[in-house]
């Protein structure tokens, strides 16, 4: 793990919304997150609602600002200049959860997959390329498709249309935002095996943002396990579903395992608001650990309301941020 | 290969466009206010474009009335009877529909193109920008307008053209509101946000994404002004701030009430330009309403 081979580092990344009113508090969506990406990799971001999966991959295209902290992609540090950022946008593409929304109802199948070619100046056989994304991406033959309008397809041949979109650009790293939740079940693994196939084809890394920890066991090669602003674990997929070691981990894949055996264990109360993050492990009020009193008895009670914890590596590259861990784990900042 | 595809996929985009306006005709012959106004508004399109078959442009100037009876009824010579200074009445109606059209869609060109770049900048900026214009926006909403115009008028002079201009800067606050709040939804949309992932700069998501939006919006709204902006042109001419040379309408009423047509009960100078004046607006009304409606999802099936 830790490839040297790089794609996408990021190194403290924050980003705050501002408060809504005047003297309120700003809401710390991302709040420190270091997170690498390898060539070709597919790595799953997981994490319930508002926990700030999708600012954080929003924060990683450049659409969102952030407010403290580092992106590299391939080595360069991420700018805000127009003319890098154009030239970025091209090796990193996104697919939104939505395929009905993202795509402009007025804009035929050709216009919508032809755009970014279009936006970049690669006019040269773009019919062909347009044919070819399309068929790539599963929709042959692509003249059928190709004057169609959005409303004319099917949820799952619009992802599909919008993922062309994406590829016409050949990235590097593609980011889907929940890519399929939108979908119906029947659909979800199809789009799914597509993103895995252009991947290994494409040589393209793909970070899918999902609450569902099922669907990143199925397609990623490692999971990073986001709470609150801050990723609580990374591990590859094997060892992370093997051997969870953060109570947060364990308690979201207790429900995805059920049937395997696993006692269930149902989290108490809700995540707290990003406006009011408290001190010590922003996990500590709804950790099973400290609501049964082993936290107190391994003498850390105090410990997780006060200090925050870091993110750990053991041996493997397996990270965790929790201090119940760290006895067991070798110590490297 | 790639070039007859290329012919074909362009022939197909055309069908498309045929298509959508076929359905815009469709629903607008069924809507039966809207299928009024714009019978209404052939009718005034043609009596303005056979103006010259009615009447010689001659018969508009002072001299020409030398020969004829002062306020005469009407008769088969002259069918809508003579004015003070006996002129043909019909034949100033006719031309002076020609000048109110012009007017009423000159100043609408004119509103909507302010409007549309105001609305569309104010929608699409955020901060300093988008409040600087809808500080400017809130200045011409609330203007007291009809002094604003007779100033304007006063001091650009009082031709047609300046005329429009006049109007049309007087009346494109409303249509620059509704224009923003449309665009401030458009540009929320995930697929605006899918271009910006792309790497396109906000001229190409307005051109592409923002302005096809809007662009039903800006034609339902610009049907809306043109019967507000004859209104004013009436208005302005009748209050002797209009254009001395062309016979419009609002200056054929300002000629009725000052030769005092009315106490004198010569209906045929003061009515036929009222009417007409009532009937444009109606009918620019009624289209207007339709259109919006067609166009307009959230109101169709009210």
């Amino acid at each position: 793990m830790m490839a040297k081979d790089s794609l996408l580092v990021c190194d403290n990344v924050h980003v705050a919304y501002p408060p809504r009113r005047r003297g309120g508090k700003s809401a710390r969506a991302v709040d420190g997150v270091d997170l690498e990406i390898s060539r070709g990799e597919i790595v799953a971001l997981v994490g319930e609602s508002g926990c700030g999966k999708t600012t954080l991959a929003r924060a990683i295209l450049g659409l969102q600002k952030m407010s403290a902290g580092s992106i590299m992609f391939d080595g360069i540090p991420f700018s805000t200049k127009t003319v890098d950022k154009k030239a970025f946008r091209r090796r990193a593409q996104i697919v939104f959860q939505d395929p009905t929304a993202s795509l402009n109802p007025r804009q035929s199948v050709y216009e919508i997959v032809a755009e970014g070619l279009r936006i970049h100046g690669l006019s040269d056989n773009e019919h062909e390329v347009v044919t070819g994304a399309l068929e790539r991406c599963g929709l042959h033959p692509a003249d059928r498709y190709l004057m169609k309008y959005p409303h004319e397809l099917s949820g799952g041949q619009r992802q599909r249309v919008v993922i062309a979109g994406a590829m016409v650009l050949e990235p590097q790293l593609l980011v889907a935002d929940e890519p399929v939740s939108s979908l119906d079940a029947s659909v979800r693994g199809e789009i799914l095996d597509l993103l895995q196939t252009l991947a290994r084809e494409q040589d393209m890394a793909v970070l899918v943002v999902t609450h569902d920890l099922g669907l990143a066991w199925n397609i990623a090669d490692r999971i990073a396990v986001m709470y609150l602003g801050r990723i609580v674990e990374i591990g590859t997929t094997e060892e992370l579903l093997a051997q969870p070691k953060h109570p947060y981990t364990q308690a979201l894949l207790s429900v995805v395992l059920e049937h395997l055996g696993m006692s269930q264990q149902i989290l108490v109360g809700e995540m707290p608001d990003p406006t009011a993050i408290s001190t010590g492990c922003r996990f500590h009020q709804r950790c099973p650990l400290m609501q049964s009193g082993e936290a107190q008895k391994k003498g850390i009670g105090s410990r997780c309301t006060t200090e925050d914890p870091v993110l750990r590596s053991d041996d493997n590259g397996h990270l965790v941020a929790c201090h119940a861990t760290e006895s067991a784990t070798p110590v490297r900042g | 290969m790639s070039e007859s595809t290329g012919t074909t996929f362009r022939a197909m985009t055309w069908a498309r466009r045929r298509t959508a306006l076929s359905r815009v005709w469709r629903e607008l012959r069924h809507d039966r206010p809207g299928f009024i106004g714009l019978l209404l508004l052939s009718g005034f399109g043609l009596f303005a474009l056979s103006a010259p078959l009615i009447a010689d442009r001659s018969s508009l100037l002072v001299a020409s009335g030398r020969n004829n009876p002062d306020l005469a009824a009407p008769s088969i010579k002259f069918l809508l009877g003579t004015d003070e200074i006996g002129r043909d009445v019909l034949a100033q109606l006719v031309w002076g529909s020609r000048v109110s059209l012009f007017i009423g869609l000159f100043a609408t060109v004119v509103a909507v193109v302010i409007g549309s770049v105001v609305g569309l900048a104010a929608g699409y900026t955020k901060g300093k920008v988008s409040a600087v214009l809808l500080a400017i926006d809130d200045f011409f909403l609330v203007v007291p307008f009809l002094p604003l115009a007779i100033v304007l008028a006063v001091v650009l002079g009082r031709s047609p053209v300046t005329l429009s201009i006049v109007i049309g800067v007087t009346s494109w606050a409303g249509s620059a509101r509704l224009i923003r709040a449309q665009v401030l939804t458009l540009s929320e949309r995930a697929y605006v946000e899918r271009a910006r992932a792309l790497g396109a700069s906000s001229w190409h998501v307005i051109v592409r994404h923002v302005l096809p939006g809007v662009a039903p919006l800006i034609i339902a709204n610009a049907t809306l002004i043109v019967p507000s902006a004859i209104l004013t042109e009436s208005t302005l001419s009748f209050l002797g701030f209009g254009d001395r040379l062309s016979p419009s309408w609002g200056k054929l009423l300002e000629g009725a009430q000052s030769s005092g047509s009315i106490t004198l009960n010569a209906w045929w100078y003061y009515l036929p330009p009222g009417l007409c004046i009532i009937g444009i607006v109606l009918a620019f009304t009624l289209l207007g309403r339709s259109l919006e409606r067609i166009f307009d999802p959230r109101l169709r099936g009210r």
